[in-house]
């Protein structure tokens, strides 16, 4: 065994080793360097994974060498290597740019246990990424959960410590109906790993117990996810977080969630329920729907710019949900793209909002008026990001939201209906950005800002980087476009 | 007759009843409740009633402990796996109740109270 085949678990091994050992380091910027060199050392192994998965279809990999039904199996395809890239990508950008942030807001003797959280964070988020074994999937989810809420109450406002509770009560009903649909699954096969569930639920005679776990698990999954009607703890979550924390949740944690459902949903149950892609679809389509005109609504009359992003977050979900809805190859596909898109785009924005609030120690909407001759190249960023939210062509948002027209135009007459909800979400996307683009160009500042100038260079670097490479992948998007669509059709190859 | 083995069948769900029972109760502390500290205990209960569920589960009728007794000898075990699941959940609810009341004491601290109303109060100017 070389260190190739090994890659997969170092994915979750190296950061879960490293964690205890920055809490150990007291040095100054030691526990910052630390968790930066092993998150772009977690980076470079899953773009690595993902050229083994593209070239050579699925890794696998026994833990402790036991087979795969007894033990516990690793498993990457397309969809999992694409999480595991956006995990640790938005990872590593997110402790480059939080840097300084992180020191003004969590404070310097509290650093070191904070990176360490950070680190156990990006383990679970991963192990859920690469674990085939529905029990594992709860052991990482808790392990990223527990870690995340010590993340965000690290934050400076004493309102991060009551979002934080709504967080932890509503995150472990999740993944507590969670664990109660996987025991019943494990109740009528007797099997924890995906593959093998999906096979001997075919011998299985009464469903009854099997549908009753598949609504725990689309429920429980939902919470984590923050699908609508279920995100009212993420808007304050991601507003009174430390800056660096939102850029890292706002990209990976709700859509690793999401991917979990889409992998239970698609891998273990469509095959065997008969007609449960159409109550999938049934179900979520309108829930998608209601997310995106709902989420932007809130948006658009949202004060705080960090909590109009965390309901444009509801919303944009939303459009991934209704992606996968489609049940169809190219819906999918736009969905799956659009968590990709997403991550990239919304980890921009909540940049460009820190970059504001590390200067002006303020979010609120009124104080942005004026910003932008003070720091024009955070707000350029945020203008970028912003019309590539919106999905204006030669950005990333454009490709997604493509691809999920041209699905609702396949889908009959419901898709019309989709297809206009679709554009009206763009439309109101254009509103809620353009509400902070007017105030930060064409609005006389209201406060004193002379005492304002650009953030630093070493937040501008990430931030422009994340910027050329929301408009990279617009231009080119054949890199994401490759991984959706292998990602679709193996999704796919499971219904029939 | 019938009736009596309709009885039986229910009660031989007893387990099951209660967890139901046990889950709702917990779900209700967590929805009624407004202070912190009842809310949290709601989520435990909550999380200990799924651990009933993983436990009935694994009984596997006349079976023993799954400890190997005489060799060679024929024995029903009951299945331990769900055991072993079972005790990473615990922990994991430990660890939850945990950090939830650490938050709650940092939120006495900042707040002056764990009570939902007179919070909210004080977050809206």
């Amino acid at each position: 065994m070389s260190f190739a085949n090994h890659v997969i678990i170092f994915l979750v091994a190296v950061p879960l080793a490293v964690a205890p050992v920055i809490s150990l380091l007291r040095v100054r910027h030691l526990p910052w360097l630390m968790a930066c060199i092993t998150s772009l050392f977690v980076f470079v192994l899953s773009i690595q994974l993902t050229q083994s998965v593209l070239h050579s279809g699925d890794v696998t990999y026994a833990l402790g060498s036991w087979p795969a039904p007894y033990g516990i199996e690793l498993r990457a395809g397309a969809l999992t290597a694409m999480m595991t890239v956006i995990v640790s990508g938005v990872s590593t950008m997110a402790l480059w740019f939080g840097r300084y942030g992180i020191y003004v807001e969590v404070g310097e003797q509290r650093a070191h246990y904070f990176y360490a959280a950070w680190m156990l964070v990006l383990a679970g988020l991963l192990g859920i990424a690469v674990t085939g074994d529905a029990f594992n999937v709860f052991v990482f989810m808790e392990i990223s959960s527990l870690a995340t809420y010590v993340l965000i109450a690290g934050g400076p406002d004493r309102r991060a410590l009551t979002a934080v509770l709504k967080y932890l009560i509503m995150g472990t009903i999740g993944a507590t109906f969670y664990l109660i649909g996987v025991g019943l699954v494990y109740m009528m096969t007797g099997t924890l790993n995906f593959a093998d569930m999906e096979i001997r639920l075919a011998d299985v005679e009464n469903l009854r117990p099997v549908l009753v776990a598949a609504g725990f698990i689309t429920v429980g999954l939902a919470l984590k996810a923050a699908i609508f009607p279920l995100h009212v703890w993420m808007p304050n979550a991601y507003t009174y977080a430390p800056s660096a924390v939102a850029v890292f949740l706002s990209a990976c944690s709700t859509k690793i969630a999401l991917f979990i459902l889409l992998k239970f949903d698609f891998f273990v149950f469509q095959k065997n329920l008969a007609g449960h892609d159409v109550q999938f679809s049934w179900f979520l389509m309108p829930l998608a729907a209601i997310a995106i005109i709902f989420g932007s609504a809130v948006a658009i009359n949202e004060n705080n710019i960090k909590r109009l992003l965390g309901y444009s977050s509801v919303a944009q979900l939303g459009y991934i949900l209704m992606g996968a809805s489609f049940v169809t190859y190219l819906g999918l596909s736009g969905g799956i793209l659009h968590i990709f898109n997403h991550a990239l785009i919304k980890a921009t924005l909540f940049m460009a909002v820190a970059c504001v609030f590390y200067r002006v120690r303020s979010a609120e909407l009124k104080d942005f008026a004026g910003i932008a001759q003070k720091m024009p190249w955070t707000m350029a960023a945020f203008v970028l990001a912003g019309v590539a939210l919106i999905g204006v062509p030669f950005t990333a948002g454009f490709t997604s939201k493509w691809l999920l027209i041209k699905a609702a135009l396949e889908a009959g007459v419901v898709g019309y209906l989709l297809l206009a909800v679709v554009l009206i979400g763009s439309l109101m996307a254009l509103v809620y950005v353009w509400k902070v683009v007017e105030l930060a160009y064409f609005k006389p500042a209201t406060a004193d800002l002379s005492r304002v100038s650009e953030a630093p260079l070493m937040m501008r670097i990430p931030l422009w980087i994340m910027v050329l490479m929301t408009l990279y992948f617009g231009i080119d998007p054949s890199y994401p476009v490759r991984l959706a669509n292998a990602a679709a059709v193996s999704l796919l190859g499971h219904l029939s | 007759m019938t009736e009596m083995s309709e009885f039986a069948e229910l009660f031989g769900l007893f387990n099951y009843w209660v967890f139901i029972v046990l889950l709702l109760i917990g779900l209700y502390t967590i929805i009624a409740k407004s202070n912190y500290i009842k809310r949290l205990i709601g989520l435990n209960v909550f999380q200990s009633a799924v651990f009933l569920l993983y436990i009935s589960m694994d009984k596997v009728e006349g079976g023993t402990a799954p400890i190997i007794l005489d060799a060679g000898a024929d024995q029903i075990f009951s299945n331990p796996l769900p055991q072993v699941l079972i005790l990473t959940a615990i922990v994991v609810g430990i660890a939850t109740t945990a950090l939830g009341l650490a938050i709650v004491v940092r939120i006495r601290e900042q707040f002056g109270s764990i009570e939902e109303q007179d919070i909210l109060e004080m977050e809206t100017p």
